[in-house]
């Protein structure tokens, strides 16, 4: 059923593309439903009596696969799937976080970068979270690798201007507080604060120097890929689209805060965001 | 009233389900003779069933062996208890994993049957003369009032009613931290190996402090974890080899005077993988359930998802013969990951004559494999097409063609009916399955006009 080495009929006519995309399509649809079963069967085994080993592994190694085989080729189509199929459940938010850390850039490429993989589940909603983080506030930190600011910095620009203005629309009081020390970096689309991001990404998200992905994402990065426009066009046309979900009721819940506060805010985000995720 | 009805019917029937689940048989073994036959349970019981001897010169149809092949309830006993595991917090199975016997010393019988963790030595003794006539004690064992005793008696061993003692001799305790899949008694007689998913011990018969471990495949890091021990047998001769098969698919023979740690195969069997059929599921199916060594100690039996193989032991590249046991599952591979049944670990188990290689399927089906023709046939274990002596009718799944009447639809087929444990009489045609909760007996009845079972 999800034989890789399936030869596919070469018809010749015009329509072979079409086809093509939409066996490709299908495939990682397959694919991505096989890996979320194979999560779901490796989460089920906290049960009283030891969990088997055999099948504990043998899991694990089809969930490593299917990793393997989405960082290599497949990857892009699930960015594709996110947004023409619905789909519930974590699966759904990872994707969605796969759009927005990642951008429509492959989309429109057509196999630009590679995307950094799925890296694991728990990667996954790491990253999540880090993405919420990138949205709802950007506050001063340590640690930013210094290199990344200067590669993607001024990419995004235009892409923070435009976060900016969402957050403003959607909530005021997430940012009146933090203030206008926020505002005035994000209408400025600094590049520190984008460093903020990516650096607050790859602390949660990758052991040091483990991601060739990542790397490889930063490293041929253009200005041309973050269409905001595309990419925010996408997210609406999902319906469970957790970061927005997240501004809304941290809007809600949250008063001016300061960057120390905010931080702190944001680690109980991270906690919530476990629960919802279910880890 | 009416609620009180609903819920002892709830009760009711959680309890009959409870018990129909201790009731699973786990593992079947013939003993050397094939005289006696072993089964373990989930609820940790082991029954023994006897074969009935032809006494009391009944006379049979012609050609007839001298016994009647009835296997008669010989012995029950509880081997095992559910435990706990303090330091983890988790449940340990009472379910009995393997039951292997030891060769015969004396009039006593012995077998060894393990669960995930614990191994135990049983003696199996008969008793049917007791004392009788002691001075001091009268029958019921009360001592007798001395003024009644007026001459002195020889107490004389009378017969009685044949009683069948097990005793525990042994117990051997923790040697696994890992769940315990495989035991099998050397043929030194004084030594047997137990295999965990992750290690190999060897413990001696006498000896239940120390066992020395022969293989680890322990990882440092547990997060590097890809592979783990399905099976492990000693060589049914050379007492220095053994097997043990692995998830990944790989056989490795070891030979214990090379190293103490036998971490360094001796040799390696393994398939190349066929990259046209390549899938998410290739490592799960080529998983190996069993391996048995064949009686001649040539080849090598093994058993995976789909396929049942023979390996040459002087041949390392690949097997020898491979049989089919239900191809047409490989197309719904993945709903069998979905309801884990591609985890099923079927049995596999040789004739007498390594000319037969037998294992289980689903929808209570086994299949047969003559290695001289390389034919197979299925056979059904099911009390409602079996009548008690009657001839087995062979079955067929329909996978295309001619529909035959009496064939199984690939999507009819009962997943919850699977064919796991199996045994074959050392000596005979006779063999036992284990369904679920039943056991099934089957033997080859050899006269003028059939040739038994077909």
């Amino acid at each position: 059923m999800y034989s890789k080495g399936t030869k596919r009929k070469f018809s010749g006519s015009a329509d072979t593309a079409t086809d093509d995309k939409a066996m490709a399509a299908s495939y990682s649809l397959q694919r991505q439903s096989l890996l979320d079963m194979s999560l779901i069967k490796l989460q089920l085994c906290h049960m009283l009596v030891e969990p088997n080993l055999c099948r504990s592994v043998l899991i694990a190694n089809t969930v490593r696969q299917i990793q393997e085989e989405m960082t290599h080729d497949g990857s892009w189509q699930v960015v594709t799937e996110a947004f023409s199929s619905p789909s519930h459940g974590p699966s759904d938010r990872l994707v969605a976080t796969e759009v927005l850390c990642r951008s429509p850039v492959l989309e429109q490429q057509g196999g630009g970068p590679k995307l950094y993989s799925v890296m694991g589940y728990n990667g996954c909603r790491e990253e999540e979270v880090v993405t919420d983080k990138a949205l709802c506030s950007v506050a001063v930190g340590d640690g930013a690798p210094a290199l990344l600011l200067g590669t993607i910095g001024h990419c995004w620009d235009r892409a923070e201007l435009r976060v900016a203005e969402v957050e403003a629309g959607v909530s005021e009081d997430s940012l009146s507080g933090s203030g206008d020390e926020e505002e005035t970096r994000c209408r400025e689309g600094t590049k520190l604060a984008t460093g903020q991001v990516f650096g607050m990404f790859e602390i949660k998200n990758s052991p040091p120097g483990s991601d060739p992905a990542l790397e490889e994402l930063f490293s041929d990065v253009d200005a041309s890929y973050y269409d905001l426009d595309t990419m925010l066009t996408g997210i609406q046309s999902t319906p469970k689209m957790g970061p927005y979900d997240l501004l809304d009721s941290l809007a809600s819940s949250h008063g001016p805060t300061s960057n120390s506060t905010c931080r702190a805010d944001l680690n109980e985000l991270d906690h919530i965001m476990e629960i919802i995720v279910g880890s | 009233m009416g609620e009180d009805a609903e819920n002892s019917k709830l009760n009711h029937s959680f309890l009959r389900d409870y018990v129909t689940e201790a009731d699973v048989i786990s593992t079947v073994e013939f003993n050397h003779t094939g005289d006696l036959l072993a089964t373990g349970d989930k609820g940790g019981r082991v029954v023994i069933f006897q074969r009935e001897t032809e006494s009391k010169g009944e006379v049979e149809e012609v050609g007839e062996t001298g016994e009647s092949g009835e296997y008669n309830v010989y012995s029950t006993f509880q081997s095992h208890e559910p435990d706990f595991d303090y330091l983890k917090s988790l449940e340990i199975e009472e379910k009995i994993n393997k039951i292997r016997w030891l060769p015969r010393q004396n009039a006593a019988h012995f077998l060894l049957s393990t669960n995930d963790k614990t191994i135990k030595l049983w003696k199996v003794s008969e008793r049917d003369k007791r004392p009788e006539g002691y001075n001091l004690k009268d029958e019921e064992g009360r001592m007798k009032d001395m003024s009644t005793v007026t001459s002195l008696q020889v107490p004389v061993l009378k017969p009685t009613d044949l009683m069948v003692e097990v005793r525990p001799r042994r117990v051997f305790s923790n040697g696994h931290t890992y769940h315990v899949n495989s035991i099998s008694v050397n043929s030194d007689g004084e030594t047997y190996l137990s295999a965990d998913d992750l290690r190999i011990n060897m413990w001696h018969l006498g000896i239940t402090d120390r066992s020395f471990n022969i293989v680890d495949i322990k990882p440092a890091n547990m997060e590097e974890l890809t592979e783990v021990i399905t099976a492990a047998e000693f060589h049914p001769h050379h007492c220095h080899l053994l097997v043990y098969s692995s998830s990944k698919g790989t056989l490795r023979l070891c030979d214990m005077r090379a190293s103490a740690l036998c971490d360094h195969h001796a040799k390696l069997f393994e398939e190349p993988e066929d990259p046209g059929s390549r899938s998410f599921f290739s490592e799960i199916v080529s998983s190996v359930s069993d391996v048995k060594f064949s009686h001649s100690g040539r080849y090598l039996l093994t058993r995976d998802y789909l396929t049942a193989k023979v390996w040459d032991l002087h041949m390392e590249k690949g097997p020898v013969e491979t049989y089919q046991v239900h191809e047409y599952l490989r197309s719904k591979l993945c709903s069998l990951y979905e309801n884990d049944c591609i985890f099923d670990k079927f049995e596999c188990v040789w004739n007498s004559s390594d000319s037969v290689i037998m294992t289980g399927a689903y929808n209570s089906f086994f299949r047969m494999f003559d290695r001289e023709t390389g034919r197979g046939v299925t056979l059904e274990a099911w009390r409602e097409t079996s009548k008690p002596r009657a001839v087995l009718r062979t079955r067929r799944v329909y996978t295309g063609g001619k529909r035959r009447r009496g064939d199984v639809g690939v999507d009819s087929l009962d997943f919850t009916k699977k064919i796991l444990h199996m045994a074959w009489h050392p000596e005979e045609n006779i063999i036992a399955i284990a369904a679920t909760n039943n056991l099934y007996i089957f033997q080859d009845r050899v006269n003028t006009e059939t040739q038994g079972q077909d």
